[in-house]
């Protein structure tokens, strides 16, 4: 009875780690197997020359992501300026000042908004956001856009981001010693006062952390952007024109990438550079989340 | 004062705005899809001329959707349920090493499902596989298990470790305490981590875009292609023909239908259980 008892154990504590260390190891495998595929493009072209030259004929073999790279940079940075703002002040708000039945309200509210898939929110940009963005487009720039663009992928991209980042901006104001605000609020600080000088400058790792991880995940979200940002091969700086971002341009081509010779190593690239900015990107906010948490 | 004022509004302001687009969103998708929904949507497989307004539904879309959640989620079950236990018993007396695999675990969460489409498609090309059920379970089953071990281990973390403790010192084996102690406290957390994966597995179209492929059919065997919801929406909002894509609306509520109801499930689930929880 006590030998099998402890046999089970032993199996049982193999089978866990076994489990944990292939977890772990996961990204590790993605990394090695995408870059096996991509590494024919390597072969013939050098890092530098893929990610920042511009002509894209994958018929004659000309690779030059930098199109898309710029098109996924401007959706990101156009998403990030709406969501900033919103979710500092909401995270504010309801950390600091909001009555508790709307916490309450707001925590289901935050999940569900977080748990839409990005499709739903693709159809919601094409019925409300495209229509939207083509009628502004007139009177701000004086010539017609059919409304899928960078600024509809920007506002659809943000709209899925804010429970994101707001969700980590409320765990990162809710470590704040209530007793640092008390004596804030003692020496005769208004309560805004106190959250200017308390709550915000205290957490400067935690909120550019937060917007940093917010800033990876719009850029790697795929349908919902694809479905309204226009997908075409062109970088320019007007945001009502159509923009192509890389995650994008792996899923519009997965079709036709096995019979043009080199096209397929081409997209696992961009699958390789995605998943290589976005892991970085994660792994140094994430430890800066991590340094600050321990204090 | 003028400041505090101007910017508290604002912030309230903000707050209540989310919950107004949230609602936005739903009525949306409820009222532009509502006109094209019927019995047919759900009960019935695109039949021939489909496509092209025919009669049918995406029944095949919601069975294949369903498929590759159970099976992703069941997959993920075995690989992230022990892993979030391990990491909470056996490494309980190691911080750091708990930190570091959750640090790992946090930065695992943010790529994005195209990455795991991808890498799905070269494993598939690897094993000489097609696009079937069976690659977009697995591929699927990869992305929610980081999800899966984080969710349940946020849960195991907060058990006082006084519990555990108590379980080692009656004799029992480490084994007995993760499953007997720990999963059983942790069971709402199980749950809620379970349901949040499902979810995220039904929901997910980037992932199965490369896997699972596409067909009018219900899959039988594991290497047959699977449509899925997501999937369904995205191709019928392609086609030029108004009754598709109102189609396309219409299947939009039922994805939405099954996510809210997942979430719902969640709350009330995980609030029933812990009421049998030792305090």
């Amino acid at each position: 009875m006590q030998l099998r008892r402890q046999i089970i154990d032993k199996l049982n504590g193999f089978w866990m780690i076994t489990t944990l260390v292939t977890i772990l190891v996961l990204p590790l495998v993605i990394c090695i197997g995408l870059y096996i595929k991509a590494a024919p493009i390597f072969e013939q072209h050098s890092f530098l020359e893929l990610v920042f030259t511009s002509k894209w004929e994958p018929s004659r073999g000309i690779f030059g992501f930098w199109p898309f790279i710029a098109g996924s940079l401007y959706v990101t940075l156009l998403s990030f300026l709406f969501t900033a703002p919103v979710c500092l002040l909401a995270a504010l708000y309801l950390t600091q000042f909001a009555p508790r039945t709307l916490i309450r309200i707001m925590h289901p509210v935050i999940d569900v908004l977080a748990g839409l898939p990005s499709v739903i929110y693709g159809v919601w940009g094409i019925l409300v956001i495209v229509p939207f963005v083509s009628a502004l487009s007139v009177p701000l720039t004086g010539s017609p856009s059919s409304g899928y663009s960078v600024l509809a992928g920007g506002i659809v991209l943000a709209v899925m981001v804010i429970p994101y980042t707001l969700n980590m901006l409320i765990e990162v104001f809710n470590t704040v010693p209530n007793g640092l605000k008390e004596a804030s609020l003692s020496l005769g600080a208004t309560m805004w006062e106190s959250v200017k000088h308390v709550v915000i400058r205290g957490n400067y790792p935690g909120i550019i952390s937060a917007y940093g991880l917010g800033i990876a995940k719009a850029f790697g979200e795929t349908i919902a952007v694809m479905m309204v940002v226009g997908n075409v091969v062109k970088a320019s700086g007007n945001p009502f024109n159509a923009a192509y971002p890389l995650p994008a341009l792996i899923a519009n081509n997965y079709g036709e990438m096995l019979s043009i010779p080199m096209y397929d190593s081409a997209l696992m690239f961009a699958a390789f550079l995605l998943l290589i900015i976005i892991l970085v990107i994660n792994l140094f906010f994430r430890l800066l989340i991590h340094k600050t948490k321990r204090l | 004062m003028l400041e505090e004022k101007f910017f508290i509004r604002l912030s309230a302001l903000f707050t209540y705005s989310l919950i107004a687009v949230l609602a936005f969103i739903i009525i949306v998708i409820f009222y532009k899809g509502f006109a094209a929904l019927n019995w047919d949507m759900v009960l019935k497989t695109p039949k021939g001329g489909y496509y092209y307004g025919g009669e049918g539904g995406v029944l095949n879309a919601i069975t294949g959707s369903l498929y590759i959640a159970i099976g992703a989620t069941l997959i993920a079950v075995l690989i992230g349920m022990p892993a979030a236990l391990y990491l909470n018993v056996q490494l309980i007396r190691y911080r750091r090493t708990q930190n570091t695999i959750r640090y790992f675990l946090d930065a695992l969460w943010g790529i994005p499902s195209i990455v795991y489409g991808a890498f799905g498609f070269t494993l598939m090309l690897f094993f000489g596989m097609n696009a079937s059920l069976l690659a977009g379970i697995i591929t699927v089953a990869l992305l929610i298990s980081p999800i899966m071990v984080r969710t349940f281990d946020e849960v195991l973390c907060t058990i006082p470790k006084g519990l555990h403790e108590a379980s080692l010192a009656l004799g029992s084996t480490r084994t007995e305490t993760a499953f007997r102690v720990m999963f059983k406290q942790g069971f709402p957390g199980f749950i809620t981590a379970v349901l949040l994966s499902f979810g995220r597995g039904i929901g997910d179209a980037a992932s199965v875009l490369f896997t699972a492929g596409y067909t009018d059919n219900i899959p039988v065997t594991l290497d047959e292609p699977a449509a899925t919801l997501p999937l369904a929406i995205f191709f019928q909002l392609g086609s030029p023909i108004p009754e598709v894509r109102d189609r396309a609306f219409a299947a939009s509520i039922i994805l939405t239908i099954i996510i809210l109801s997942i979430s719902l499930g969640a709350r009330l689930l995980s609030k029933r259980f812990s009421k049998t929880n030792l305090k």
